[in-house]
């Protein structure tokens, strides 16, 4: 076995995902121009919410990359479950 | 005076409690007869008087009303045990495992539970939206544990066995758990703790899931029918109700009279049964209830599910006025923005039309023909809001010269009228589009061809609707959004749905193909149906007297600064070339709106080709210019096929003997080859390819030498036919067919096959007796040797039959999965908007995209999915250079 565990963060299918925290959230809700019931939900059982330790309440920032329709941004808000 | 427009702010629903069902009860019912022998309902029976009267003359018992104005009253039936509501199972299900079956309590802790409620009280506040998932949760939490952190009883497990029946686990063995211990636990649960739960206890105790009233309806909404014999049918509710009285008497009087516990329980069983049935009678696990003729009862849920069904089929299924159906036929010389609509619906379609001191004189006109000469009017509606009836008014001439603005004339339909027009199955948005109306004689619905693949239509005897705006703003929207032109552009493919098919495309080749010049009389012909009213151009030839080329007739129409460069149909085998020049005349240039070399064919001015000349005329100048030149130049076409005189022979599929000999010579060294396959593998000497078995082998060799041979047998067809062949032409230019369905008729029909494979099903190791048993050669397993031409075998002809019946199957089976997808797709997406920031949104502002298709491009705007064209840019500044 080698000793680095594997993250499902390096696979190569997986967007790049990124924690925002509690403070940011009102900053980024007004960019989008959403409020906190709008949003996406992401669980904290989720495989990747688990790697990035999110926490309730937290927002997680997804950057998608696409062949024909280039850089996309999509926001989840982090739920129990 | 009070307001009479009142809003709804909510709507609650919750579970009728027993005391509500008994308080809102006018009757008990008490036993199962329904009339006596003179035909009188029996007092106490399921067709009491007092649940309402049906009869007219009659007066109600309880409130007093005759039959139109009395609503009906409910009763009840007093359940002799209590049964289970299907209804409900599943939450009983679930607060019977989250609860303790001793004290009642949630199996969560006490500080557990102060703690969620108060989340839950924040939730509610803050983010009602996540409620479900919360919900959710403290079920899964608390059906976790095993022992109850209150009283410290251990907790059995509870299997629930459909529909209604539960189970506990005691000691290994299963106890059924009966309806009355249910309730008591159900009862036992504190308040508090169902509110965790996610149930409103002050509305919904979950002891009310369990029955021990049944509410009984009204008679009117269970009418009997007198059948012509005199007999009277009863309502299916009404024989599952005499049911459920019969069942529930017969428990009363066993437990009454102390019968043993089995058959108590066998008949409980049975009221519970008729009750489950009563509410829905489809519930996975049990049969059915039946009529005595053997269909199944359609009970309370049977008439709200489905498409028939009281939501799909009454709430969301509107029914318009003015509006029409007939048959479809095609007319030419209509443009494509126009409907013909025969005289006799324009006779009963109408639009209100406001008298103003401008219009009086053509409405005192309309109103003189009456409802019965058109152009007339129907009815006319004075300023007092008085409706008129012309159909029964003598004097219409001193009406019309009483007519005064302010009044409104309801006038036929006429000509110039925008009307909606629509086929189904309606699945885009071009299915209904608006039309200019134009009234004609006959009897059916007259369009232009052009505008068949939008609303792919044929006329095999195809209907279609027309519908007519009544309000300005309605005409306005129809008008400015809906109009043939403003579709022309399908937002499916970022190209042009509309466009020439057929008899256009082979008539746009003709024309414009180098061998064909044009004497003044036909130029003036041509032009003269395409209404060009400018100059004749220069003639291309002088000598020996003055000729014209169908490209100059062409040019005319196209705007003067278009450019375009691209690709024939016919640009194929052995007239390809890569560049303007084209020896072959297959190669469209276009310059400054002269069609320089090049034939008009489906890739330049065919239905859904992006990237065409006609998608190019649309994006660039526009769908009214679009419209005129489908509406001129595409006339002209079809003018000069007919001149020409287009048709096609069995002459056209005929080649010479000396390439029949060709043919068959392929086909029998395919067929040798084919031998040499079989044998090479009876030997055992074949290779099996990766994965597959030696017999997969051998049908994939063969299959790929048989295609192989057809292929070269349909190429020599092709070489012998005639470039000029009729049926050619159809192929090479798009108009219909393809080079394989030619090379079916004159070389090979090849081979039929039925899931991709070789024809093998049938007998034991043969499709048809007529074989030996295992007989692989290519006749046996359904290849075609003949062509159409030559006529098939009979063999040949059911293996080709076979071969096609799989297609007719696919299709079927096809339309109707995908019409459910289309259904459940436009139902999840109906109301998704895209907001001005360009993010796609419900209407309450939750996300569905965070930008629209992650790029914000329309696809109907786009070219063919781009948002923008670089290539055709260039071309548009550029490429009328020299």
């Amino acid at each position: 076995m080698s000793p680095k565990k594997f993250s499902v963060l390096d696979h190569v299918l997986v967007p790049k995902h990124e924690r925002i925290p509690i403070s940011e959230v009102p900053k980024v809700l007004k960019e989008i121009n959403a409020t906190i019931n709008q949003l996406p939900l992401i669980r904290t059982s989720d495989p990747v919410a688990r790697e990035l330790g999110a926490q309730p309440g937290e927002l997680i920032k997804i950057e998608r990359e696409d062949e024909y329709t280039g850089k996309t941004i999509v926001y989840r808000l982090v739920v129990i479950g | 005076m009070v307001d009479p427009i009142k809003r709804i702010s909510a709507i609650k629903l919750s579970v009728l409690s027993p005391d509500e069902i008994r308080k809102m009860s006018k009757v008990q019912i008490i036993t199962a007869e329904t009339y006596d022998d003179d035909g009188l309902p029996i007092q106490g029976g399921v067709m009491d008087p007092r649940l309402g009267v049906i009869e007219p003359g009659q007066k109600c018992p309880v409130c007093g009303n005759t039959m139109h104005s009395c609503p009906g009253h409910f009763g009840h039936i007093e359940l002799a045990k209590p049964v289970i509501h299907v209804g409900y199972v599943k939450y009983i299900y679930d607060l019977l495992r989250s609860t303790c079956w001793k004290c009642g309590r949630v199996l969560l802790t006490d500080k557990e539970i102060n703690e969620y409620l108060d989340l839950q009280r924040r939730l509610e506040k803050y983010l009602p939206f996540l409620l479900p998932v919360f919900h959710e949760h403290i079920k899964n939490k608390a059906s976790k544990n095993s022992i109850c952190p209150h009283c410290g009883a251990p907790q059995h497990k509870i299997k629930l066995e459909r529909p209604t029946t539960f189970y506990e686990e005691e000691k290994g063995s299963f106890r059924k758990l009966a309806p009355d211990e249910i309730r008591n636990r159900l009862s036992n649960i504190p308040d508090n703790d169902v509110r965790l739960m996610g149930i409103d206890p002050q509305e919904s105790r979950p002891e009310w899931f369990v029955l021990t009233v049944l509410p009984v309806p009204p008679v009117q909404v269970r009418p009997s029918i007198m059948l012509e014999t005199g007999i009277r049918a009863e309502d299916d509710l009404t024989h599952k109700l005499v049911d459920i009285v019969r069942a529930n008497q017969r428990l009363r009087e066993s437990m009454d009279a102390a019968a043993p516990p089995i058959v108590i329980d066998d008949l409980w069983e049975l009221l519970q049964y008729h009750v489950t049935t009563y509410i829905d009678n489809e519930v996975p696990g049990i049969p059915p209830a039946k009529h005595r003729t053997g269909r199944a009862l359609k009970t309370l849920a049977q008439r709200l599910k489905g498409k028939e069904g009281r939501f799909r089929g009454y709430l969301s299924g509107k029914r318009v006025d003015f509006s029409s159906r007939t048959v479809i036929s095609p007319d030419p010389n209509i443009s494509i923005n126009e409907v013909g609509v025969p005289e006799e619906a324009a006779k009963i379609l109408t639009v209100p039309v406001r008298v103003t001191q401008w219009n009086i004189e053509e409405m005192r006109n309309y109103v003189i023909n009456g409802p019965y000469k058109w152009p007339g009017a129907n009815y006319i509606i004075r300023p007092d809001g008085k409706r008129i009836d012309l159909r029964y008014f003598k004097d219409r001439k001193s009406l019309a010269s009483s007519l005064t603005p302010g009044y409104v004339v309801e006038r036929h339909l006429i000509d110039g009228d925008i009307a909606l027009f629509n086929r189904q199955p309606s699945l885009h948005r071009m299915s209904i589009m608006a039309h200019v109306v134009k009234v004609l004689p006959g009897r059916t619905f007259r369009l232009n061809l052009l505008v068949c693949p939008p609303y792919n239509a044929d006329f095999d005897g195809d209907e279609m609707n027309l519908h007519i705006p009544q309000t300005e703003e309605a005409r306005a929207e129809a008008r400015e959004l809906m109009l043939v032109q403003k579709h022309i552009m399908s937002p499916r493919y970022g190209g042009p749905i509309i466009g020439g098919l057929q008899d256009y495309i082979s008539g746009g080749y003709l024309l414009t193909s180098k061998a064909t010049v044009l004497t003044k009389e036909d130029v003036i012909e041509l032009l003269g149906v395409a209404k060009y009213a400018g100059d004749i151009p220069e003639p291309a030839f002088y000598s020996p007297k003055e000729l014209w080329t169908g490209k100059q007739l062409v040019s005319l129409f196209l705007p003067e600064d278009f450019t375009i460069r691209m690709k024939s149909s016919v640009n194929a085998g052995r007239l390809r070339c890569e560049d303007d020049d084209c020896l072959h005349d297959s190669f469209i240039v276009i310059k400054k709106g002269k069609l320089l070399t090049g034939v008009i064919d489906k890739k330049s001015i065919g239905s859904q080709q992006p990237e065409s000349l006609y998608h190019w005329i649309v994006k660039e100048y526009g769908g009214d210019f679009a419209r005129e030149l489908a509406d001129r130049m595409f006339k002209m076409f079809i003018r000069y096929i007919e001149k020409y005189g287009f048709t096609m022979s069995l002459d056209d599929v005929d080649i010479p003997p000396e390439a029949q000999k060709e043919i068959k010579e392929i086909l029998n060294k395919a067929e040798e080859d084919v031998e040499k396959i079989i044998e090479q593998a009876r030997r055992g000497e074949l290779e099996p390819l990766p994965g597959r078995t030696v017999e997969e082998t051998v049908e994939t060799k063969i299959m790929e030498r048989l295609s192989k041979a057809r292929d070269e047998a349909g190429e020599v067809a092709a070489n012998y036919l005639d470039i000029f062949n009729n049926a050619f032409i159809m192929a090479r230019t798009g108009a219909r067919g393809n080079i394989l369905n030619l090379t079916q008729m004159s070389a090979t029909l090849g081979q039929q096959s039925i899931r991709g494979e070789r024809i093998n099903r049938g007998y034991r190791n043969r499709p048809l007796p007529h074989f030996k048993p295992g007989d692989l050669s290519p006749y046996a397993r359904g290849f075609v040797y003949n062509s159409f031409r030559l006529g098939l075998s009979p063999i040949e002809l059911f293996y080709h039959a076979a071969g096609g019946r799989e297609g007719l199957v696919d299709t079927a089976v096809r339309t109707s999965q995908s019409g459910y997808m289309q259904r459940r797709l436009i139902n999840a997406l109906l109301d998704v908007r895209i907001e001005y920031d360009g993010s796609a949104r419900l209407p309450d502002g939750t996300f569905v995209q965070f930008t629209y298709g992650n790029d914000k491009v329309d696809p109907a705007k786009s070219d063919h999915g781009k948002a923008v064209n670089v290539d055709r840019i260039i071309e548009r500044v550029v490429g009328w250079r020299e």
